[in-house]
């Protein structure tokens, strides 16, 4: 069962799930919010603590690029990033997917400049949610530590060989100190695995060639397979995540359904302010408030159908969205959400919050408002206004 | 030239993974234009040219020249008539047509 | 305490707010509490005021969000009166522990409070004699400790000695006078 409880930043309970996967090569490059995540680690390479390979790079563009030359060549590869880091990444990013480089990378959501801002938003992550990596959300430290040690085992799997990003936000989760259950090392160790890549390109036996020109004639072929890699993900996902529960007792899926056993006001959120919301649940069913949250953790691949199934008997739906998607018909998690709901035959009323960018803070009775606003929608069936900014000054 | 059948999403390897060596079995020879001809009397056998051919169709014997070119897989570049030293000058490159067999 | 509790810590970069509040959650954390602690971050200057923030309970702490009412506030540094609103939010039935030569009463008329306690202790004297430094974070601890009444002080002590080892290893000097100052803050501060 659990090892160790202990108080832990999400920073450090990052890198402390990095040094229990103890990877081949660690490329990093420090940025505000996530830079504590590889600089303890490179503490931990600096102690003996761990074998890894760490490269010092000049760029977060080179850390991806040294990220996928050490895992083409058979290695286990992790980095750190957030923001800009992140979107200096991006161009790597869809070569890491599209060579099947199963890379996991902690990632510290932070607003995207400009203006600069280095707090908390989703917008860094949602600018690289079509990057073809699975998108792992975490509400706080615990869940950012055991969904590291997670993606790594979900990555390698045979069906998927995917990279992923396991984010949670800045500031609110990185540099907030909270309790959690770390596994021993052992116990992450065996969990996980040795990694044994079918191919790779230091195998002096089976040598091939990988990342050649590939034109109209098979290119289209090979993104659809990186498609299905994405498809059969979510199945590994829940897989690996119900062997975890099994294990230590904690189990995970592609989202978290909370109180919404016959919830009618229902939240979907990703994120910190999940918590915030299940505090506000509480306090609402106390009431008799028949509120409920569907707390979004596996953003890519996108759960389409399971989510329309666990939304069926909502009767007003608010989705949270911590970024802009600039002129689109709402945020990216609003039109993902809403277009899994289409197909519904009975559809819960839906409406959109935009909130928390450039880490504002939401507060128990924003949210509370949220939950008033839907039960108005409720009463009279409508939706009012579709797409709202949820604490923004007038 | 047989048609290759191109393979299905489903049925190719995953990613974008070409197996070592396949260069063999793609026949550049068809591209040629002009093609090396080489005087047995001038050439001292450096193995300059053998070095520089991307298509390895300098054939060597024993560590010497021998006259002969693979034309299955030489697609007439003229590298190898390039890089023969300027005082040597042993290989010409030759219309296929007026050479033609 | 089944009910939540929340703190704010006022003081200037470089006087150790963040610390301590990270100190205090892991000698809760030690008594099986679950908590948060955590600063606030802003343009970071020496001298500049900062905050941090902790919150414990029995169960489970699942919000994220900001401390806007705490029911206590600790003030490291009394010049920050009148610069910063330290008594923001304070629930009215709340306390506030301020580092100062003053006495209680004499600080309740300058915050002007009414409903909520008001603490002293002057954490200044008391760690510039065992630190030999004016670092009044260890001090206040201890009068936290004091006032809010839900952890021992032996545990207390005891949590902080095995955190202050492993942070000032290459300093083991600090280490008895941080606890000394806990200690004595404990049984120094005074209420009103």
């Amino acid at each position: 069962m659990a090892g160790d409880k202990v108080a832990r930043t999400g920073n450090e309970a990052m890198a402390e799930a990095m040094r229990q996967i103890n990877p081949d090569v660690v490329a990093a490059y420090p940025i505000t919010p996530a830079t504590e995540v590889a600089q303890l680690f490179s503490q931990f390479v600096a102690d003996g603590k761990v074998d890894t390979e760490f490269v010092t790079v000049e760029s977060e563009h080179s850390a991806m690029s040294a990220c996928i030359g050490a895992s083409a060549g058979g290695a286990r590869a992790m980095t750190a990033t957030a923001s800009q880091g992140l979107a200096l990444m991006n161009e790597m990013l869809h070569i890491a997917s599209g060579l099947r480089l199963p890379i996991v990378m902690p990632e510290v959501n932070r607003a995207l400049s400009a203006p600069i801002n280095i707090h908390g938003d989703h917008s860094d992550t949602m600018a690289s949610k079509d990057t073809g990596w699975i998108q792992i959300n975490c509400e706080n430290s615990q869940e950012a530590y055991d969904s590291i040690i997670q993606a790594v085992k979900i990555c390698e799997h045979p069906d998927v060989l995917l990279p992923a990003m396991v984010s949670d936000d800045g500031f609110i989760i990185s540099h907030c100190m909270e309790v959690i259950h770390m596994l021993s090392d052992d116990e992450a160790k065996k969990f996980i695995g040795e990694y044994k890549p079918e191919r790779f390109l230091l195998d002096v036996d089976r040598p091939y060639t990988l990342g050649a020109l590939d034109l109209q004639d098979y290119y289209f072929e090979h993104k659809r397979q990186e498609i299905e890699a994405m498809n059969k993900a979510s199945k590994v996902i829940v897989e690996v995540g119900k062997e975890f529960g099994k294990k230590f007792g904690r189990e995970y899926g592609l989202f978290e359904e909370y109180r919404m056993d016959g919830a009618e006001l229902v939240i979907l959120v990703m994120g910190s302010t999940a918590g915030t919301t299940k505090t506000v649940v509480r306090e609402l069913r106390k009431n008799g408030i028949k509120a409920g949250l569907l707390k979004l953790r596996i953003f890519r691949p996108f759960p389409f159908k399971e989510l329309s199934d666990a939304l069926r008997g909502a009767k007003a739906l608010a989705v949270m969205d911590r970024s802009d998607a600039f002129n689109s018909f709402g945020g990216p998690l609003f039109e993902d959400v809403r277009s899994s709901l289409y197909d519904l035959e009975k559809k819960p009323l839906i409406t959109n919050y935009i909130y928390g960018l450039g880490g504002r803070d939401i507060g128990l009775d924003a949210i509370k408002g949220v939950y008033d606003d839907l039960k108005k929608m409720t009463e009279t069936g409508k939706v009012e206004q579709v797409v709202n900014y949820l604490g923004v000054r007038e | 030239m047989a048609e290759i059948k191109k393979k299905g999403w489903k049925e190719l390897a995953h990613g974008d993974v070409l197996e070592a060596g396949t260069a063999a079995e793609f026949e550049t020879g068809n591209w040629r234009s002009e093609r090396p001809v080489r005087d047995m009397n001038k050439c001292i056998s450096c193995l300059i040219c053998w070095i520089n051919c991307p298509d390895s169709a300098v054939i060597l014997k024993d560590g010497k020249m021998t006259e002969e070119f693979d034309l299955k897989f030489c697609k007439g570049c003229g590298i190898c008539a390039k890089v023969c030293p300027p005082k040597i000058q042993a290989i010409k490159m030759v219309p296929e047509k007026k050479s033609g067999k | 305490m089944a009910e939540l509790l929340e703190i704010r810590w006022h003081g200037r970069g470089g006087q150790g707010a963040k610390t301590v509040a990270l100190l205090f959650g892991e000698a809760a954390l030690a008594t099986g509490k679950y908590i948060q602690a955590f600063p606030e971050y802003g343009p970071e200057r020496m001298g500049a005021p900062v905050q941090s923030f902790n919150r414990l309970c029995d169960d489970e702490i699942t919000r994220h969000c900001q401390v806007t009412s705490p029911k206590i506030v600790v003030v490291l540094d009394e010049t920050l009166i009148g610069q910063v609103d330290v008594t923001e939010g304070l629930q009215e039935d709340g306390s506030i522990i301020v580092n100062t030569t003053l006495s209680p009463g004499e600080m309740k008329d300058k915050l002007g409070l009414k409903s909520q306690k008001v603490y002293t202790v002057n954490a200044s004297k008391i760690a510039t004699e065992c630190i030999k430094l004016d670092k009044p974070n260890t001090p206040m601890m201890g009068a936290l400790v004091k006032v809010s009444d839900f952890l021992k002080l032996d545990g207390v002590i005891r949590d902080t000695e095995h955190k202050l080892k492993k942070k000032f290893a290459h300093k083991p000097e600090v280490i008895g006078g941080n606890l000394d100052s806990i200690k004595r803050a404990y049984e120094e501060v005074r209420g009103e």
